[in-house]
């Protein structure tokens, strides 16, 4: 067995950041699938719009105010998320620590501010075609901004109580990476139920 | 942990007897039942995978049995319209959702790590809790289906007839939910071998000279990856639509029925390549060890998978040609569908190269392949037909349809499969199927094949609509039923064969070949079975067809192997580049899909049931992720 050529990884880190990392891609695979089906609801509102007389049908478009500022809060963290990954990628545990629990509290203040959103969104879901597909895509969104933010705060927790260990740090990072999407996505959902639902129909 | 200085200097050198030994003791899972449901093994959970499809398998053959008993002559009472429709929906619905893509999904779960040489997929419990979810899923709808409330509105269910209205009660909400369990299966099984084939590739197996199964097999997923979240995302719409009351789908509120069938087909017509495309990766490899020579043309073969991929997804309107569409967008979709023939001629011309410059060895998985590629010829032409608008209006909804698709799927995706099972099994059990069964098991297949679904070109043509459950003796359509039902007893007998030729087989004790078919993939490098951490030394690879490559072999050293790791390597070359720590077997995957199935069922009840429903989700979730305290 000696006589076999070697490749000695011994030296190698055992784990790495960004799309080095195995949960990098892992992320972005959920951010493909996820994203899909933001798609898939944004085409659906589209498409119900393509064959519609009057749009909004029947209502009043949603109020501008509670989805406006909170887009701006929604942009806003990720200055808090930006530091917390940056803080991970330097494995500094004080400023993940600081830093997540800011942006734990901005996702409060986010899904605090959404309950007011569905308020004034001026329909039932159960209304007209159009009712539902922005009940479904402020819901759908409101799902991933939930997970996100249970997400942060178990990994948050994770960060006091330990056990610890270099990968977590990945954990940490990719979690950023994540609420990124959340963001992102959020923008042509808020364009879509706030501003398009001005414009009337086709 | 600190390394004694002798264990360290062994980590430099290829392992011993002993350190083989000790690098299994720490790959096995725990012994006894909870260590069994606790297996992260991808060798386990694909065996488990591959052998649940095919009871589906098997219960979808039993329900399309009875469709032909009832149709082999007319006006029989065997069984009433009601049933009849559960019955055939229930068959397409096993057939694809529970049987093609989870089969072949399946098999890449258990041969994507040996044939890249690699020790488990890059999520272990993922893959686990992937496998439970679909589990689970397939055995609520069987159990709904025994309770009289199996689906009744066909695989795709078109609203409005799947509607609140045309299908009260439970049954399409079933529906609904078996859609939602085997695509949620389906995307992280999905995600789980893209990263693997990406991230975890031996050193040296750069993008270039990987197999062609797992080139199949990352594209396959990454089709899975754009097509199932549509067809979630209308199966969510159709159960709000059924118990919420939104109006999706109604007409009268401002909903279109259409946006039901762009949803499903989007989906719906990429789901056959994701069926197909893994099919062509198993002839690939199947055909370089049969005909002893490379495969022709390579890099097109490559190219054309991605290119089907591509055109995969511009199709789907096709399927709603008798829609009422405009014009233009029909003429767009005939072509695309055509276009689509251009990849999966070139994969054809490839493999019949092949087969024209080597030199033939006629073994059972040959065989399948020959078979194969004739059927899945015939099913190409019907659906070059097919794409024709006028044709399509012509023979839609009839019988010839139900011929191309069992022509395109049967002979695209079972010839190859059962190929597959008889060229890898003795991989995964040590054991060679009897080849002169297999023989007879082919024959028999590839004749009741013909002879069942050939007659229905013809039947169509004479108008013949599926889905009825009977026809009146003056319609002159009793003949060939009747030869299609003889057809359909040949081709059961066919898989009986099959399964007496594998029970035949685990009674004989194991011969152990590692390499019995004199194959070039990696994946024969080590024992059969492979043990649980597939490769005493990792391999380095050095050329396309691993083990026909000349040179001294290179192995990877320097792992620990006291410690469940893998060798990271770059996405495109495939150079090390990190070392990664495998999570352990654990039962949270099981709970987490057992919390996960409460919550879809309770859906079907009542909304709250996502809300109450949530928590032992989470709950198992945290279970799930949270570290363990010796990592500190």
């Amino acid at each position: 067995m000696k006589t076999l050529h070697k490749l000695d990884v011994s030296e190698l880190p055992e784990y790495a950041f960004g799309h080095r990392s195995i949960m990098w891609w892992g992320t972005m695979g959920i951010v493909l699938i996820e994203g899909t089906m933001f798609v898939a609801l944004l085409g659906t509102y589209y498409y119900l719009r393509s064959q519609s007389t009057g749009w909004p049908p029947e209502s009043p478009p949603p109020d501008l105010w509670f989805g406006t500022i909170n887009t701006v809060i929604l942009l806003a963290s990720c200055v808090p998320n930006h530091l917390y990954k940056k803080a991970a990628e330097r494995e500094d545990l004080r400023g993940v620590r600081i830093w997540l629990v800011v942006a734990v509290l901005f996702a409060l203040a986010f899904v605090a501010i959404r309950v007011f959103e569905f308020r004034t969104l001026n329909c039932r879901w159960s209304d007209n075609a159009y009712a539902s597909t922005i009940w479904t895509l402020l819901g759908f969104h409101t799902a991933h901004v939930v997970t996100d933010l249970l997400d942060t705060l178990v990994l948050t927790v994770l960060m006091f109580t330990g056990p610890l260990k270099g990968k977590r740090f990945v954990d940490v990072a990719e979690n950023g990476m994540y609420w990124y999407f959340v963001v992102w996505a959020w923008l042509p959902i808020y364009a879509t139920i706030y501003l398009v639902s001005r414009g009337g129909g086709v | 942990m600190k390394l004694s200085p002798e264990v360290k200097a062994a980590l430099h050198e290829p392992a011993t007897d002993t350190e083989a030994a000790l690098l299994e003791r720490t790959w096995a899972r725990p012994r006894g039942l909870a260590g069994w449901l606790a297996s992260t093994d991808h060798k386990e959970i694909g065996r488990r995978f591959v052998v649940t499809a095919f009871a589906f398998f098997l219960l979808g053959g039993v329900l399309a049995a009875l469709m032909r008993l009832q149709l082999s002559r007319p006006e029989l009472g065997l069984l009433d319209p009601d049933l009849y429709n559960q019955v055939f929906s229930m068959h397409g619905a096993t057939m694809m959702f529970l049987f093609a893509v989870p089969v072949m999904e399946a098999m890449g779960v258990y041969l994507v790590p040996l044939m890249i040489g690699t020790r488990n997929l890059a999520f272990p419990r993922l893959a686990a809790f992937g496998y439970y979810i679909y589990l689970f899923g397939g055995v609520m709808i069987y159990v709904a289906f025994a309770f009289d409330t199996g689906i009744e509105t066909g695989w795709f269910s078109n609203v409005p007839l799947a509607g609140p209205e045309f299908s009260p009660g439970k049954r399409t909400d079933f529906y609904a939910q078996l859609i939602t369990f085997t695509a949620l299966s389906a995307m992280v099984e999905a995600v789980n071998l893209i990263v693997t084939i990406l991230k975890l590739r031996a050193p040296g197996m750069t993008l270039n000279r990987m197999p062609l199964f797992v080139w199949a097999m990352l594209v396959t997923s990454f089709m899975i990856v754009f097509a199932m979240p549509t067809v979630a995302t209308g199966s969510a719409m159709l159960m709000l639509d059924r118990l919420v009351s939104t109006q999706f789908f109604n007409p009268a509120e401002g909903g279109d029925a259409l946006l039901w069938q762009h949803l499903f087909w989007f989906f719906g017509h990429p789901e056959v390549y994701i069926i197909f495309l893994p099919a062509t990766g198993m002839v690939s490899a199947m055909l370089v060890p049969f005909t002893r020579r490379a495969i022709v043309g390579y890099t097109p073969v490559v190219l054309a998978l991605i290119a089907t991929a591509f055109a995969g997804f511009g199709l789907w309107v096709h399927h709603m040609f008798a829609a009422g569409l405009p014009k233009l967008g029909q003429s767009f979709f005939t072509a695309a569908s055509m276009l689509i023939a251009i990849p999966s001629g070139t994969q054809i011309f490839c493999w019949l190269a092949t087969l024209w410059m080597g030199r033939l060895r006629f073994t059972t998985p040959l065989l399948f392949v020959l078979g194969f590629l004739f059927t899945f010829v015939m099913g190409g032409l019907t659906g070059v037909m097919l794409a024709a608008v006028p044709f399509n209006l012509q023979v839609h909804d009839t019988y010839f349809v139900v011929a191309h698709f069992h022509y395109v799927l049967i002979g695209g995706a079972i010839f190859p499969l059962f190929g597959a099972f008889y060229y890898w099994f003795p991989k995964t059990y040590g054991r060679m199927l009897s080849e002169r069964l297999g023989r007879w098991n082919f024959a028999l297949m590839f004749a009741g094949f013909q002879l069942t679904f050939f007659p229905m070109h013809i039947l169509g043509l004479h108008g013949m609509p599926r889905r009825v459950y009977t026809y009146p003796a003056e319609t002159g359509w009793g003949g060939l039923s009747l030869l299609a039902s003889i057809g359909a007893g040949v081709l059961g007998l066919s898989v009986l064969l099959f399964l007496i030729n594998v029970l035949l087989a685990l009674r004989r004790p194991r011969e152990n070949p590692a390499n019995p078919w004199h194959a070039d993939g990696l994946e024969w490098s080590t024992t059969s079975p492979p043990p649980a951490c597939n490769y005493a030394d990792l391999p380095v690879v050095r050329g396309r067809y691993a083990l026909w490559t000349k040179g001294e072999p290179t192995v990877v050293t320097g792992l620990r192997r006291d410690r469940m790791f893998v060798l990271v390597t770059h996405v495109l070359d495939a150079q090390p580049d990190h070392k990664r720590e495998m999570p352990a077997p654990s039962l949270w995957p099981l709970l987490a899909a057992l919390a996960t199935t409460a919550l879809f069922i309770a859906t079907i009840f009542t909304p709250w049931g996502v809300v109450w429903g949530l928590i032992p989700v989470f709950v198992t979730l945290v279970g799930w992720f949270w570290p363990k305290q010796d990592e500190s």
